[in-house]
């Protein structure tokens, strides 16, 4: 019985105990909070050394550093007050496609990490490239890699031509779906145009990946809203305010060229009050738009 | 009495298996297990879609990693530890030979081995099956490989071929030296063997015939452990030609017969006075 009450009164101590420790962390965090800043390090650059280090669970460490590259590419990108976004983030996604060469998810989600216009993303679309080129080396005929570089040519290096080139290069792989050949003409035919980018977006939202279709939502609203600032940008340019007064939509409001504050689906288009132009607002979900086609 | 050579080694064996068990060697599976399950809900908020895969990768390795454990730490003690506590004495004069006791020795922590890998392997196919039949049809097309994919057991296979051979390599230790030496020359021939392919190019950096030569030899002596991870495959459902599979499983019989043979001959010549 003793016993009974001895062990009853040792777990109870304990509890105590870790209760105190508990409550004392709390006020040291409330009192003396620590910089939650991510530490920019990483202490293995070096993809052959860390393949060494990690033996035989190569695939187990990619895995690792594919979170972290996650991790890394959402905290940049929603941290209002860092100076330099996705520093780690190119380095992260090499260690990953280096100890796992087959990561098809790495390579084509990294590479719009990268290639997105900074600051939603890296705005790297060089580096976009050389990680997918590097999937096709591991994985010659993934149609999707060349697909992917063929993208990253069209929406945001404008470089028609290259994109014609590797969305035939992915048209000639084994299994690839056969809108790409059409997308490939389209592109050297008319130089690109928003149909084309809509139609391939279209084809995009189809996948099975939900990020795909995420991000081919997004790129259908940023064409939406280049279409919104072409027609707006027409009235603007009809209906020039009287001398010596800004551009404003309230003016276009009033003289009834306008129902009302044009918006995209995030934030109010903005004009700019000297010369009139019309661009997405910095504060949109949509902003920086892929330039103007 | 006499009694079979193969009876005696399975009393051995057994003894082993039960041994493995009354120091609660089984705990791992319900490590392994309960990090299974709470993996695949924790990966699956972190990952983008990529849960599948990484409880793959995540399964096989720890059926490698618990695996080793258990290999190296049992594995050293099986013969110095009789030897130390002198039950050897009382087991060698019941009918049984010293080559069988080192077999049986063997064949108990593989059998032990054998359990486990086929408890993780279970394991993890549950929560593959889980993760499968909760996702869209859409969802798993995008998949490299099938969740329940019948190919990673050619992973499991070449995992275990591994353990047996570590197994091999801590009892051939286990017969001459002390258990923290045996762990730690068990642990290192782990490690050159996953690099010892680089010794099979050493004609790349050197010029010396001589150098070469010695490098070829040491590239052959020391177990290729690389050739046995075929994990990545697996899982990115790249194939892995079955005659691979055959082949280095033979080779790694041969290179645990190669190691046992030694055992024996050094156990047998070893005088406990």
């Amino acid at each position: 019985m003793m016993i009974g009450r001895n062990l009853l009164l040792a777990v109870g101590l304990a509890c105590l105990c870790l209760g105190a420790a508990i409550g004392l962390q709390v006020v040291r965090d409330t009192r003396y909070p620590r910089d939650q800043a991510e530490l920019a390090l990483m202490y293995v650059r070096s993809p052959e050394a860390l393949r060494r280090i990690a033996l035989s669970f190569d695939a187990l460490a990619a895995d690792v550093y594919w979170i972290r590259a996650l991790q890394h590419y959402g905290g940049d990108r929603l941290s209002k007050t860092k100076p330099h976004k996705y520093e780690l983030l190119y380095p992260l996604l090499d260690l990953t496609t280096s100890l796992d060469r087959y990561f098809t998810i790495a390579y084509r989600f990294g590479a719009i990490f990268l290639s997105e216009a900074y600051p939603g993303g890296a705005g790297r679309p060089d580096l976009a490239i050389s990680l997918l080129q590097k999937g096709i080396s591991a994985q010659p005929t993934k149609w999707q890699y060349y697909h992917d570089i063929a993208f990253v040519n069209y929406w945001q290096l404008h470089d028609m031509a290259s994109a014609a080139k590797w969305f035939r290069a992915a048209a000639a792989q084994p299994g690839a779906p056969n809108w790409l050949e059409p997308v490939a003409v389209s592109m050297l035919v008319q130089g690109g145009d928003r149909k084309s980018a809509r139609f391939l977006l279209q084809e995009i939202l189809k996948s099975e990946e939900a990020w795909l279709r995420r991000m081919a939502t997004r790129g259908l609203m940023q064409i939406d809203a280049l279409d919104a600032i072409d027609g707006l940008q027409r009235i603007v340019n009809e209906n020039r305010p009287p001398a010596g007064q800004p551009y404003s939509w309230q003016w276009l409001i009033r003289s009834g060229k306008l129902p009302g504050l044009p918006t995209d689906r995030y934030a109010p288009f903005e004009i700019d009050p000297a010369t009139g132009t019309v661009s997405v607002s910095p504060k949109s979900e949509l902003f920086p738009l892929p330039g103007k086609r | 009495m006499r009694i079979s050579k193969a009876h005696a080694i399975r009393c051995v064996a057994v003894n082993v298996f039960k041994e493995s068990v009354r120091d609660r060697v089984p705990y791992n599976l319900v490590i392994f297990a309960v990090l299974l399950i709470a993996s695949s809900y924790l990966i699956g908020q972190l990952t983008a879609g990529q849960d599948v895969k990484i409880i793959k990768d995540l399964g096989l390795a720890a059926t490698a990693v618990f695996g080793l454990f258990i290999a190296i730490f049992i594995g050293i003690g099986l013969v110095s530890k009789e030897v130390e506590r002198r039950s050897i004495y009382s087991i060698l004069s019941k009918p049984i030979s010293r080559p069988q006791f080192v077999l049986g020795k063997y064949a108990g922590l593989v059998l032990t081995l054998a359990v486990n890998v086929a408890v993780m392997t279970i394991a993890m196919y549950l929560v593959l099956t889980y993760l499968t039949y909760t996702e869209s049809v859409e969802f798993r097309s995008a998949w490299d490989a099938p969740g329940v994919d019948p190919r990673m057991l050619k992973a499991i296979v070449l995992i275990f071929v591994q353990l047996m051979i570590v197994t091999a390599i801590a009892l051939f230790f286990s017969t001459f030296s002390t258990p923290l030496l045996s762990a730690a020359l068990t642990f290192g021939v782990f490690i050159v063997g996953h690099f010892n392919a680089d010794l099979k190019n050493f004609d790349k950096i050197t010029e010396s015939r001589a150098a070469v030569w010695l490098a070829r030899g040491v590239y052959h002596l020391v177990p290729d452990f690389s050739a046995f991870d075929v994990k990545t495959e697996v899982v990115h459902g790249l194939p892995v030609a079955n005659g691979y599979l055959v082949i280095t499983t033979a080779y790694g019989l041969a290179y645990i017969a190669a190691l046992l043979i030694a055992a024996i001959v050094i156990f047998s010549r070893r005088d406990f006075k």
